[in-house]
């Protein structure tokens, strides 16, 4: 999946990927994609629940032994 | 989203905090009210600065504020356990609890000092970190906690 900006969060852990992606998702102007790789588990779920609470869009996940690149759109 | 915090140990407040920031980052607002044990989170890394008579001031010498001086609630360990344990979590990049802690002011999380046990325990309000701006009472904090969805007693 294409991406206007990439977050690496790998080898941190919950809550840093997504206190991160908020920070990070603030500097993008809106329409963009931010891609976030995290090797965190949790993020399957964290980042869909975060999408979902503050209104961004959830575009999808790609897993890759144990690395995960999730793509989140800024719409607000 | 509102947060009683009552424990005084490393591990609880640790996952308080880790719980306050993802709320912050979910957009969320969060009140955090710091009470009894809990007042040691957010103390500086000192005595009290006007111990007001002598059971105060032994108390102060028992009970040392700061988040620097907390141990785990379990396998403390005289102190060896909670060192291991802050071992681990710089070997995992985990962030402190002090950076926690900045990290949740940084983020807009409200942090409250019960009076009642500030009182008590012969604090003032010097004790206390930057990071606390306000000293209420129950009252305050339910009237936050009464609109909020989530509360939790830590």
């Amino acid at each position: 999946m294409q991406a206007d900006a990439t977050l690496d969060c790998l080898g941190l852990y919950c809550p840093m990927p997504i206190v991160q992606t908020a920070q990070r998702i603030k500097e993008l102007p809106v329409g963009e994609v931010l891609e976030v790789l995290s090797d965190d588990r949790g993020i399957e779920k964290d980042m869909p629940a975060w999408c979902q609470a503050t209104g961004q869009e959830y575009l999808g996940l790609e897993k890759n032994a144990g690395e995960y690149r999730v793509y989140v759109r800024r719409k607000k | 989203m509102t947060l009683v915090v009552f424990s005084g140990e490393l591990d609880k407040a640790l996952a308080t905090f880790n719980i306050a920031n993802a709320a912050a980052a979910m957009g969320m607002e969060v009140t955090m009210f710091f009470t009894f044990w809990g007042l040691n989170v957010v103390r500086k890394n000192r005595g009290l600065s006007k111990p007001k008579d002598f059971m105060r001031r032994m108390l102060g010498w028992m009970n040392p504020g700061g988040a620097a001086t907390l141990k785990l609630s379990k396998l403390n360990m005289m102190g060896i356990g909670t060192r291991m344990m802050k071992g681990l979590m710089k070997q995992e990049r985990m962030p402190s609890l002090q950076e926690l802690i900045s990290m949740a002011a940084a983020q807009g999380v409200h942090f409250i000092a019960c009076t009642t046990s500030i009182n008590m325990m012969g604090l003032t309000e010097e004790d206390f970190i930057p990071e606390v701006k306000e000293f209420a009472g129950a009252a305050a904090f339910l009237g936050e906690a009464r609109q909020g969805h989530v509360n939790l007693f830590i």
